[in-house]
C-alpha cells in the first residue's frame, strides 16, 4: 500500500509496459497456461472492485456476479451486432470502447442497486444485492436479444493478455489511488463509523452510491473481458456462486487490503486449476475455510500487521 | 405415487420441467374455481414459506442476523424424512397417519438437533464480533452444508422422489378442493403456529425469549440464560423448518441438496415482509408471498420471471416499509 501512495503513476506505467511486452510474446505461451492468467487478470479486476465495496466502504454486497453479467452481455451483443458491418481489424479497434460500454452500463446497475440501498445496512443490504443478482440472472434468461437461458455464443476471443492486464492494473490503480486520496478517506470513514462520519460533515450516502457505481464499472469491465474471453456466456455462470468467489477472494486477502486481495485472487484462481484432483470438495473447501478464517482470523490471511480499525465491520 | 404428481403444484424452481401443470379437467372449470384452486395452491406453497420464516425471524430476535443456514436445514428436514420414511415404515408397522406423525415429529428433532449444533459450532464463538462477521460465517455454513450433501458419500446432487407418506384423496370444503397433501400441510401449519404461539406467550420459557429478545443484557441481569435461550430458539426454528421440509416434500415430491437456497431465501423475503422479528407477521408474509407467486406463475407473461418476484417484493418493502407489514419501527442508537 505505501508504494503506491510514493509512485503510483510510476507503478502504473510500468504495469503497464509489463502487460504489453506479456501481450506480444503471448503467441510463445501455450494457450492453456494463457488462458489461466487471464483468469487471474479478470479475477484481479474483479476482487479489487468488490473490495472497493465490501472492504473499503464496509457495505457488504453479495452481487456482483450480477454487475460482472451486465458488462458481459452489454459487450458481447455490441460485438455481435459490429460484427456484422466490418471485420477483425477494426472490431480490435473497438474493444475498449466496446468493454467501456458494458462498463458504464454496469455502472448505472451500480447506480440503480446504490441508491436504494441507502435505506440499507449489513445483512439487509447483502441480502438486496443478491436478490438484485438473481433478478438481473432472471430477466437476461427471458430476454430474447440475450438468448435466454442458452445465452450468447460465437463472441469473437478478443480478449489478450494486454488488454486484461492494462485494464487490472488501471482498476488496481483507480482503486487504491482513489481510497489513498483526500476525497476516497471518505470511503473508510463511512466503513469505521458511519454515524461518525455523518456528524464530521461527510455525507455516507454519497460515498455508498460512488463505491458501488466504480465497483461496478470495473465489474462490468472484467465482464466484458471474461465474455470475450471464453466466448460464450449463460446466464448461470453469473450465479451467486460467482459473486461468492469474489467474496472469498476479498474476505481472504483481508477486507480493504489490496494487495492480500490480488494476491488472494491469483491464489483463488490458480488453486482449481492444481486441484482438480479434488474438484468434487473445492466448494467444501471454500466454506470450511471462509468458517475458519471467520472464527480465527477475520482480518484475512495476510494480514501481518497490526491494524487499528477493525476488519470487518 | 406416480398418479399423484400430476395433480401437484409447480415448484417454485427455475427448472422448466416443472411448470405450472393442473390436471387436464382443471383447464374446463370456471375462471373463479381457477382462482379459488390457486389459492390453495398458494397457500400451501406460502405455508412452507411460513414455518421457515419463522426461524429466521426468531433467530434475528434473539441476535440480530440472518442465518443463512437456515434455509439448508429445511433441506435438512426433507432429506431426514426422505429416508426415515422407510425405516420407519420398516421398524414400525404403523397405520398410514401414525407412521406419517412419527416420521414428522423424527424429522423435528432432527432438524432441531442440526440447529442446535450450527449455533454452538460456528455462531457461539462469534458472539460479540461485528454482524458482518456472523452474516460471513452464515453464508459458509450454508454452502458446507449444501455442497457436504452434494457429495456422492452424502446425499448426492440428483433430485430425489420424495416418498408418498399419505394415502392420496380430496376433500371438498365450500367451493375449494382440497387435496390430502395441501390439507394437511395448511392443518400442520395452523397446528404448528398455534403451538409455537403458545410456547412464546404462555410459557416461563418463551417469555425469556421474549425478554432477550428484547434486551439481551438486562435480561441476562434478570437470570435468564442467553446461552440456552439461544440454543433453544435455533432449536424450536430449525425444528419447524425441519416440518417445512417435510411438507415441501409432499407437496412437490421432488428434492435436492439446493432446494433450500431458493425456498430459503424466499422465506427469508417473506420475514422481511411480515417485518422481521415479528411472529405473526412472518406467518402472513408466508403466505401472501406463497399466494402472489403462485398466481403470478398462473399468469402468461409474468410466469417466467416468478423467480424474480419474490425479490422485487423484497426490493420494494425496504424502500417503502423496511419495518414490513407487522413490524414496528426500531430506533437505532449510537
Amino acid at each position: 500500500m505505501q508504494l503506491f501512495l510514493k509512485a503510483p503513476r510510476a507503478l502504473l506505467l510500468i504495469a503497464i509496459v509489463a502487460a504489453v511486452a506479456a501481450g506480444l510474446c503471448a503467441d510463445l505461451m501455450n494457450p492453456y497456461y494463457r488462458g489461466v492468467v487471464i483468469d487471474i487478470g479478470i479475477a484481479i479486476i474483479l476482487a479489487v472492485s468488490l473490495n472497493l465495496i465490501n472492504g473499503h466502504t464496509g457495505q457488504f454486497s453479495l452481487g456482483h456476479a450480477g454487475f460482472m453479467s451486465v458488462g458481459a452481455y452489454v459487450s458481447a451483443m455490441i460485438t455481435l451486432a459490429l460484427r456484422q458491418s466490418m471485420g477483425a481489424d477494426q472490431l480490435a479497434w473497438l474493444f475498449l470502447p466496446t468493454l467501456v460500454a458494458g462498463g458504464l452500463v454496469a455502472a448505472l446497475a451500480g447506480l440503480l442497486v446504490g441508491v436504494p440501498s441507502l435505506r440499507l445496512r449489513g445483512d439487509y443490504l447483502a441480502i438486496v444485492t443478491l436478490g438484485f443478482g438473481e433478478i438481473i440472472r432472471v430477466i437476461f434468461q427471458n430476454v430474447e436479444a440475450a438468448g435466454g437461458a442458452s445465452g450468447l455464443s460465437g463472441i469473437p476471443r478478443m480478449t489478450g493478455l494486454a488488454w486484461t492486464f492494462i485494464l487490472a492494473a488501471v482498476a488496481v490503480y483507480v482503486v487504491a489511488s482513489l481510497v489513498n486520496s483526500t476525497y476516497g478517506r471518505g470511503f473508510i470513514a463511512v466503513h469505521d463509523d458511519e454515524v461518525a462520519a455523518s456528524a464530521m460533515g461527510l455525507n455516507p450516502t454519497r460515498y455508498k452510491v460512488t463505491a458501488f457505481v466504480i465497483g461496478a464499472f470495473f465489474a462490468g469491465i472484467a465482464g466484458g473481458l471474461f465474455a470475450h474471453h471464453k466466448t460464450s456466456i449463460t446466464p448461470q455462470v453469473f450465479d451467486f456462486m460467482k459473486s461468492f468467489e469474489v467474496v472469498v477472494m476479498v474476505i481472504l486477502g483481508g477486507m480493504g487490503r489490496t494487495a492480500g486481495v490480488i494476491l488472494a485472487a491469483v491464489l483463488l484462481t490458480l488453486a482449481p486449476e492444481f486441484l482438480r484432483s479434488v474438484a468434487e470438495y473445492r466448494m467444501i473447501i471454500y466454506a470450511l475455510l471462509i468458517i475458519f478464517l471467520m472464527i480465527a482470523r477475520p482480518q484475512g490471511l495476510f494480514h501481518f500487521e497490526r491494524r487499528k480499525r477493525s476488519s470487518a465491520a | 405415487m406416480g398418479s399423484s404428481v400430476s395433480s401437484k403444484p409447480s415448484l417454485p424452481d427455475s427448472s422448466a420441467r416443472f411448470r405450472h401443470h393442473l390436471p387436464p379437467n382443471d383447464l374446463r372449470r370456471p375462471l373463479v374455481n381457477e382462482i379459488s384452486q390457486q389459492l390453495v395452491n398458494g397457500l400451501a406453497l406460502g405455508a412452507v414459506y411460513a414455518l421457515i420464516a419463522i426461524g429466521y425471524t426468531m433467530v434475528y430476535g434473539v441476535l440480530r442476523f440472518i442465518n443463512f443456514a437456515h434455509g439448508d436445514v429445511f433441506m435438512l428436514g426433507s432429506f431426514a424424512g426422505y429416508y426415515l420414511a422407510p425405516r420407519v415404515a420398516q421398524w414400525f408397522p404403523l397405520p398410514g397417519w401414525a407412521g406419517w406423525t412419527l416420521v414428522m415429529v423424527l424429522s423435528m428433532v432432527i432438524c432441531a438437533a442440526i440447529g442446535i449444533l450450527i449455533e454452538l459450532l460456528a455462531y457461539r464463538p462469534l458472539r460479540d464480533r461485528p454482524k458482518l462477521t456472523v452474516l460471513i460465517t452464515a453464508i459458509g455454513v450454508s454452502l458446507l452444508i449444501e455442497y457436504t450433501c452434494q457429495h456422492k458419500a452424502v446425499f448426492g446432487a440428483s433430485q430425489k422422489a420424495f416418498p408418498d407418506l399419505l394415502p392420496a384423496g380430496v376433500f371438498k370444503l365450500g367451493g375449494l378442493s382440497f387435496n390430502t397433501t395441501q390439507f394437511v400441510v395448511l392443518g400442520v401449519t395452523v397446528v404448528l403456529l398455534a403451538a409455537l404461539t403458545f410456547i412464546v406467550k404462555k410459557t416461563r420459557i418463551g417469555m425469556a425469549m421474549r425478554a432477550v429478545s428484547h434486551n439481551a443484557s438486562a435480561a441476562s441481569l434478570m437470570g435468564i440464560s442467553n446461552t440456552f435461550i439461544i440454543s433453544f430458539t435455533f432449536g424450536l426454528g430449525s425444528a419447524l423448518a425441519g416440518a417445512g421440509g417435510i411438507l415441501y416434500g409432499m407437496t412437490y415430491t421432488g428434492i435436492d441438496p439446493l432446494m433450500g437456497v431458493n425456498v430459503g431465501l424466499k422465506a427469508f423475503v417473506a420475514a422481511v415482509l411480515g417485518g422481521i422479528g415479528n411472529l405473526p407477521g412472518a406467518a402472513l408474509g408466508g403466505m401472501v408471498l406463497g399466494v402472489v407467486e403462485t398466481f403470478a406463475g398462473g399468469m402468461s407473461g409474468v410466469s417466467t420471471y416468478r423467480d424474480g418476484i419474490a425479490f422485487a417484493i423484497l426490493i420494494i418493502i425496504l424502500i417503502f416499509k423496511p419495518t414490513g407489514l407487522l413490524g414496528s419501527k426500531q430506533i437505532e442508537k449510537v
